[in-house]
Protein backbone atom coordinates (compact mmCIF):
# COMPACT_ATOMS: atom_id res chain seq x y z
CA UNK A 1 0.00 0.00 0.00
CA UNK A 2 3.49 2.33 -0.25
CA UNK A 3 2.30 3.53 -3.59
CA UNK A 4 -1.76 4.15 -3.09
CA UNK A 5 -1.31 8.19 -2.14
CA UNK A 6 -4.51 8.62 -2.67
CA UNK A 7 -5.70 6.10 0.40
CA UNK A 8 -3.12 7.02 2.45
CA UNK A 9 -4.54 10.60 2.47
CA UNK A 10 -8.39 10.27 2.55
CA UNK A 11 -7.67 7.73 5.15
CA UNK A 12 -5.42 10.38 7.17
CA UNK A 13 -7.73 13.30 6.27
CA UNK A 14 -11.33 10.59 7.46
CA UNK A 15 -10.06 8.70 10.64
CA UNK A 16 -10.42 11.49 12.72
CA UNK A 17 -13.85 12.51 11.74
CA UNK A 18 -14.66 8.85 11.67
CA UNK A 19 -13.90 8.41 15.04
CA UNK A 20 -16.00 11.94 15.89
CA UNK A 21 -18.71 10.48 14.43
CA UNK A 22 -18.72 7.22 16.57
CA UNK A 23 -18.37 8.87 19.76
CA UNK A 24 -21.43 10.95 18.80
CA UNK A 25 -23.06 8.07 17.84
CA UNK A 26 -22.44 7.10 21.38
CA UNK A 27 -23.29 9.68 23.34
CA UNK A 28 -26.14 10.85 21.55
CA UNK A 29 -27.44 7.30 21.59
CA UNK A 30 -30.13 9.17 23.66
CA UNK A 31 -32.08 11.64 21.52
CA UNK A 32 -30.78 10.40 17.91
CA UNK A 33 -30.79 6.77 16.33
CA UNK A 34 -27.90 4.73 17.38
CA UNK A 35 -25.92 3.92 20.53
CA UNK A 36 -23.57 1.89 22.13
CA UNK A 37 -23.56 -1.39 19.44
CA UNK A 38 -23.81 1.27 16.69
CA UNK A 39 -20.94 4.42 17.71
CA UNK A 40 -18.80 1.35 18.64
CA UNK A 41 -18.82 -0.48 15.49
CA UNK A 42 -18.19 3.08 13.58
CA UNK A 43 -15.15 3.33 16.00
CA UNK A 44 -13.68 0.19 14.93
CA UNK A 45 -14.50 0.84 11.27
CA UNK A 46 -11.99 3.87 11.87
CA UNK A 47 -9.38 1.35 13.07
CA UNK A 48 -10.19 -0.98 10.87
CA UNK A 49 -9.79 1.38 7.45
CA UNK A 50 -6.50 2.51 9.25
CA UNK A 51 -5.26 -1.21 9.50
CA UNK A 52 -6.29 -1.54 6.06
CA UNK A 53 -3.80 1.12 4.39
CA UNK A 54 -1.30 1.48 6.76
CA UNK A 55 -1.14 -2.19 8.32
CA UNK A 56 -2.01 -3.55 11.07
CA UNK A 57 1.58 -3.15 12.22
CA UNK A 58 0.62 0.84 12.19
CA UNK A 59 -2.76 0.19 14.02
CA UNK A 60 -1.05 -2.37 16.55
CA UNK A 61 1.32 1.19 17.49
CA UNK A 62 -1.95 3.20 18.28
CA UNK A 63 -3.89 0.31 19.85
CA UNK A 64 -1.85 -2.53 20.90
CA UNK A 65 -3.06 -6.16 22.28
CA UNK A 66 -2.78 -5.52 25.46
CA UNK A 67 -5.38 -2.50 25.37
CA UNK A 68 -7.84 -3.56 23.39
CA UNK A 69 -8.03 -6.98 25.48
CA UNK A 70 -8.65 -4.81 28.26
CA UNK A 71 -10.87 -2.52 26.78
CA UNK A 72 -13.34 -5.76 25.80
CA UNK A 73 -13.12 -6.71 29.23
CA UNK A 74 -13.58 -2.89 30.65
CA UNK A 75 -16.75 -1.69 28.65
CA UNK A 76 -18.79 -5.01 29.98
CA UNK A 77 -17.40 -4.11 33.31
CA UNK A 78 -18.23 -0.42 33.56
CA UNK A 79 -21.73 -1.74 32.16
CA UNK A 80 -22.33 -4.80 35.06
CA UNK A 81 -20.30 -2.31 37.35
CA UNK A 82 -22.84 0.42 36.81
CA UNK A 83 -25.56 -2.28 38.11
CA UNK A 84 -23.04 -3.29 41.04
CA UNK A 85 -23.17 0.54 42.32
CA UNK A 86 -27.07 0.77 42.10
CA UNK A 87 -26.94 -2.39 44.31
CA UNK A 88 -24.55 -0.98 46.70
CA UNK A 89 -26.70 2.04 46.78
CA UNK A 90 -29.55 0.37 47.88
CA UNK A 91 -31.71 -0.66 44.65
CA UNK A 92 -31.66 -3.51 42.17
CA UNK A 93 -29.06 -4.51 39.59
CA UNK A 94 -29.27 -2.06 36.94
CA UNK A 95 -31.76 0.39 39.30
CA UNK A 96 -30.51 3.55 38.12
CA UNK A 97 -33.12 5.32 40.05
CA UNK A 98 -30.91 4.68 42.71
CA UNK A 99 -27.60 6.74 40.85
CA UNK A 100 -29.71 10.21 41.63
CA UNK A 101 -31.88 9.30 44.53
CA UNK A 102 -33.40 12.92 44.44
CA UNK A 103 -33.79 13.02 40.84
CA UNK A 104 -34.45 9.08 39.33
CA UNK A 105 -35.09 10.22 35.62
CA UNK A 106 -31.86 12.29 35.54
CA UNK A 107 -30.43 9.19 36.88
CA UNK A 108 -32.08 7.03 34.45
CA UNK A 109 -30.38 9.26 31.74
CA UNK A 110 -27.06 9.22 33.65
CA UNK A 111 -27.14 5.18 34.22
CA UNK A 112 -28.09 4.77 30.21
CA UNK A 113 -25.08 7.21 29.24
CA UNK A 114 -22.68 4.91 31.25
CA UNK A 115 -24.09 1.83 30.13
CA UNK A 116 -23.88 2.82 26.21
CA UNK A 117 -20.55 3.57 26.95
CA UNK A 118 -19.87 0.12 28.37
CA UNK A 119 -21.24 -1.00 25.38
CA UNK A 120 -19.64 1.18 23.22
CA UNK A 121 -16.15 0.04 24.29
CA UNK A 122 -16.37 -3.72 24.76
CA UNK A 123 -17.97 -3.53 20.67
CA UNK A 124 -15.22 -1.40 19.02
CA UNK A 125 -12.74 -3.26 21.44
CA UNK A 126 -13.89 -6.68 20.60
CA UNK A 127 -14.13 -5.45 16.43
CA UNK A 128 -11.10 -4.11 15.98
CA UNK A 129 -9.62 -7.38 17.84
CA UNK A 130 -11.35 -9.79 15.50
CA UNK A 131 -10.22 -8.24 12.75
CA UNK A 132 -6.20 -7.83 13.21
CA UNK A 133 -6.09 -11.70 14.39
CA UNK A 134 -8.50 -12.71 11.20
CA UNK A 135 -5.17 -10.11 9.34
CA UNK A 136 -2.57 -11.55 11.32
CA UNK A 137 -3.61 -15.03 10.40
CA UNK A 138 -1.46 -17.14 8.59
CA UNK B 1 -49.78 2.77 0.38
CA UNK B 2 -46.76 3.79 -0.98
CA UNK B 3 -44.37 2.55 1.72
CA UNK B 4 -46.27 -0.88 0.98
CA UNK B 5 -44.83 -0.91 -2.47
CA UNK B 6 -41.37 0.56 -1.60
CA UNK B 7 -40.94 -2.50 0.72
CA UNK B 8 -42.23 -5.52 -1.74
CA UNK B 9 -39.78 -3.68 -4.10
CA UNK B 10 -36.84 -4.00 -1.36
CA UNK B 11 -38.28 -7.25 -0.54
CA UNK B 12 -38.40 -8.61 -3.96
CA UNK B 13 -34.80 -7.03 -4.73
CA UNK B 14 -33.62 -9.28 -1.56
CA UNK B 15 -34.75 -12.16 -2.96
CA UNK B 16 -33.32 -11.88 -5.67
CA UNK B 17 -29.66 -10.82 -4.37
CA UNK B 18 -29.71 -13.96 -1.29
CA UNK B 19 -30.72 -16.34 -4.18
CA UNK B 20 -27.79 -14.30 -6.05
CA UNK B 21 -25.38 -14.61 -3.59
CA UNK B 22 -26.05 -18.59 -2.85
CA UNK B 23 -25.83 -19.62 -6.39
CA UNK B 24 -22.66 -17.12 -7.44
CA UNK B 25 -19.31 -19.41 -6.87
CA UNK B 26 -17.12 -16.18 -6.75
CA UNK B 27 -16.66 -16.10 -2.94
CA UNK B 28 -16.36 -12.44 -3.07
CA UNK B 29 -18.93 -11.62 -5.39
CA UNK B 30 -21.03 -13.87 -2.49
CA UNK B 31 -19.73 -11.16 0.27
CA UNK B 32 -20.70 -8.48 -1.85
CA UNK B 33 -24.33 -9.79 -2.65
CA UNK B 34 -24.80 -10.13 1.11
CA UNK B 35 -23.25 -6.39 1.62
CA UNK B 36 -26.18 -5.97 -0.26
CA UNK B 37 -28.82 -7.75 1.19
CA UNK B 38 -27.65 -6.10 4.43
CA UNK B 39 -28.52 -2.55 2.99
CA UNK B 40 -31.07 -3.34 1.27
CA UNK B 41 -32.93 -4.58 4.61
CA UNK B 42 -31.73 -1.51 6.13
CA UNK B 43 -34.06 0.52 3.92
CA UNK B 44 -36.45 -1.30 4.57
CA UNK B 45 -36.02 -0.71 8.27
CA UNK B 46 -35.79 3.15 7.08
CA UNK B 47 -39.37 2.80 5.32
CA UNK B 48 -40.62 0.59 8.70
CA UNK B 49 -39.54 4.13 10.70
CA UNK B 50 -37.45 1.75 12.50
CA UNK B 51 -34.06 4.33 12.56
CA UNK B 52 -32.00 2.57 15.10
CA UNK B 53 -32.42 -1.19 13.67
CA UNK B 54 -31.82 0.32 10.45
CA UNK B 55 -28.58 1.99 11.97
CA UNK B 56 -27.31 -1.35 13.16
CA UNK B 57 -27.85 -3.26 9.98
CA UNK B 58 -26.04 -0.58 7.63
CA UNK B 59 -23.11 -0.43 10.51
CA UNK B 60 -22.87 -4.14 11.43
CA UNK B 61 -24.60 -5.98 8.66
CA UNK B 62 -23.09 -4.16 5.57
CA UNK B 63 -20.07 -2.62 7.46
CA UNK B 64 -18.53 -4.66 9.69
CA UNK B 65 -19.58 -8.37 8.36
CA UNK B 66 -18.83 -7.40 5.04
CA UNK B 67 -14.89 -6.10 6.35
CA UNK B 68 -14.73 -9.37 8.20
CA UNK B 69 -16.07 -11.83 5.11
CA UNK B 70 -13.00 -10.48 2.93
CA UNK B 71 -10.79 -10.43 5.45
CA UNK B 72 -11.26 -14.43 5.44
CA UNK B 73 -11.48 -14.68 2.06
CA UNK B 74 -7.65 -13.36 1.60
CA UNK B 75 -6.74 -16.63 3.43
CA UNK B 76 -8.98 -19.12 1.63
CA UNK B 77 -9.54 -19.17 -2.18
CA UNK B 78 -11.58 -16.97 -4.35
CA UNK B 79 -13.32 -19.65 -5.38
CA UNK B 80 -16.51 -22.14 -4.39
CA UNK B 81 -14.62 -25.39 -4.33
CA UNK B 82 -17.40 -27.74 -3.76
CA UNK B 83 -19.74 -28.07 -6.37
CA UNK B 84 -23.72 -27.51 -5.36
CA UNK B 85 -25.60 -30.61 -6.15
CA UNK B 86 -29.16 -31.40 -5.52
CA UNK B 87 -29.97 -32.94 -2.61
CA UNK B 88 -33.32 -34.25 -2.67
CA UNK B 89 -34.31 -35.32 0.88
CA UNK B 90 -32.48 -31.57 1.91
CA UNK B 91 -34.85 -30.16 -0.73
CA UNK B 92 -37.64 -31.61 1.06
CA UNK B 93 -37.03 -30.68 4.03
CA UNK B 94 -37.02 -26.99 3.72
CA UNK B 95 -40.01 -27.29 1.79
CA UNK B 96 -41.82 -28.63 4.01
CA UNK B 97 -40.40 -26.85 7.20
CA UNK B 98 -41.18 -23.56 4.34
CA UNK B 99 -44.70 -24.14 3.96
CA UNK B 100 -45.27 -25.07 7.68
CA UNK B 101 -43.89 -21.64 8.31
CA UNK B 102 -46.04 -19.76 5.74
CA UNK B 103 -48.82 -21.71 7.14
CA UNK B 104 -48.14 -19.98 10.32
CA UNK B 105 -48.38 -16.79 9.50
CA UNK B 106 -51.60 -17.19 8.26
CA UNK B 107 -52.60 -16.63 12.25
CA UNK B 108 -50.49 -13.82 12.27
CA UNK B 109 -51.77 -10.21 12.75
CA UNK B 110 -51.97 -8.12 9.44
CA UNK B 111 -49.20 -6.60 8.41
CA UNK B 112 -49.02 -2.65 10.97
CA UNK B 113 -52.14 -3.56 12.47
CA UNK B 114 -52.97 -1.16 15.83
CA UNK B 115 -54.47 -4.20 17.45
CA UNK B 116 -51.98 -6.63 17.05
CA UNK B 117 -50.82 -7.84 20.80
CA UNK B 118 -47.11 -6.70 19.69
CA UNK B 119 -48.71 -3.15 19.98
CA UNK B 120 -51.07 -3.87 23.55
CA UNK B 121 -48.64 -4.98 25.64
CA UNK B 122 -46.16 -2.90 26.97
CA UNK B 123 -45.61 -0.79 24.10
CA UNK B 124 -48.05 2.05 25.22
CA UNK B 125 -46.60 2.02 28.79
CA UNK B 126 -43.20 2.86 26.78
CA UNK B 127 -44.82 5.56 24.71
CA UNK B 128 -46.28 7.08 27.79
CA UNK B 129 -44.09 6.85 30.12
CA UNK B 130 -40.84 6.38 29.25
CA UNK B 131 -39.48 10.36 28.80
CA UNK B 132 -40.78 11.04 32.03
CA UNK B 133 -39.19 8.24 33.12
CA UNK B 134 -35.76 8.01 32.22
CA UNK B 135 -35.42 11.61 30.56
CA UNK B 136 -34.48 10.00 27.09
CA UNK B 137 -36.26 10.89 24.40
CA UNK B 138 -35.02 8.39 22.10
CA UNK B 139 -37.47 5.16 23.58
CA UNK B 140 -35.34 2.50 21.83
CA UNK B 141 -32.30 3.50 23.52
CA UNK B 142 -34.37 4.07 26.60
CA UNK B 143 -36.24 0.69 26.46
CA UNK B 144 -32.81 -1.38 25.50
CA UNK B 145 -30.58 0.59 28.48
CA UNK B 146 -33.20 0.52 30.72
CA UNK B 147 -36.48 -1.31 30.93
CA UNK B 148 -34.52 -4.10 29.16
CA UNK B 149 -30.85 -3.52 30.73
CA UNK B 150 -30.58 -7.37 31.93
CA UNK B 151 -30.79 -8.07 27.99
CA UNK B 152 -28.57 -5.84 26.58
CA UNK B 153 -25.60 -6.20 29.41
CA UNK B 154 -25.96 -9.94 28.36
CA UNK B 155 -25.64 -9.03 24.56
CA UNK B 156 -22.26 -7.39 25.75
CA UNK B 157 -21.11 -9.98 27.39
CA UNK B 158 -22.14 -12.28 24.04
CA UNK B 159 -19.88 -9.93 22.16
CA UNK B 160 -17.03 -10.23 24.81
CA UNK B 161 -17.06 -14.01 24.71
CA UNK B 162 -17.10 -13.93 20.88
CA UNK B 163 -14.01 -12.01 20.52
CA UNK B 164 -11.99 -13.52 23.61
CA UNK B 165 -13.37 -16.69 21.66
CA UNK B 166 -11.51 -15.98 18.61
CA UNK B 167 -8.40 -14.37 20.19
CA UNK B 168 -7.98 -17.98 22.59
CA UNK B 169 -8.41 -20.22 19.34
CA UNK B 170 -6.05 -18.45 16.58
CA UNK B 171 -3.57 -16.69 19.10
CA UNK B 172 -2.81 -19.34 21.00
CA UNK B 173 -2.31 -21.41 17.85
CA UNK B 174 -0.41 -18.76 15.91
CA UNK B 175 2.16 -18.65 19.00
CA UNK B 176 2.35 -22.09 20.40
CA UNK B 177 5.48 -21.64 22.13
CA UNK B 178 6.24 -18.15 22.59
CA UNK B 179 5.64 -16.72 26.43
CA UNK B 180 5.13 -13.18 25.77
CA UNK B 181 2.35 -13.26 22.85
CA UNK B 182 -0.02 -15.56 24.89
CA UNK B 183 -1.88 -13.18 26.74
CA UNK B 184 -4.65 -14.86 28.70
Amino acid sequence: MREQVILRVITKLLTPFILMFGLYVIMHGEISPGGGFQGGVILAAAFILYSLVFGVHASRAVLSRRVTDALAGGGALIYAGVGTVTMALGGEFLDYNMLIPADAPAGQALGITLVEIGVGITVAAVMITIFNELSEHG
Amino acid sequence: MTGVLINDFLLTLMVITAIGAISVRSLLAASMLLAIYSLLIALVWVDLQAVDVAFTEAAVGAGISTVLLIGTLVFVDKWERVKPRLHWPALGVVLITGAVLIYGTLDMPHFGDPQAPVHQHVAPRYIEDSLRETRVPNMVTAVLASYRGYDTLFETVVIYTAGMSLVLLLRARRHPGSKGERTL
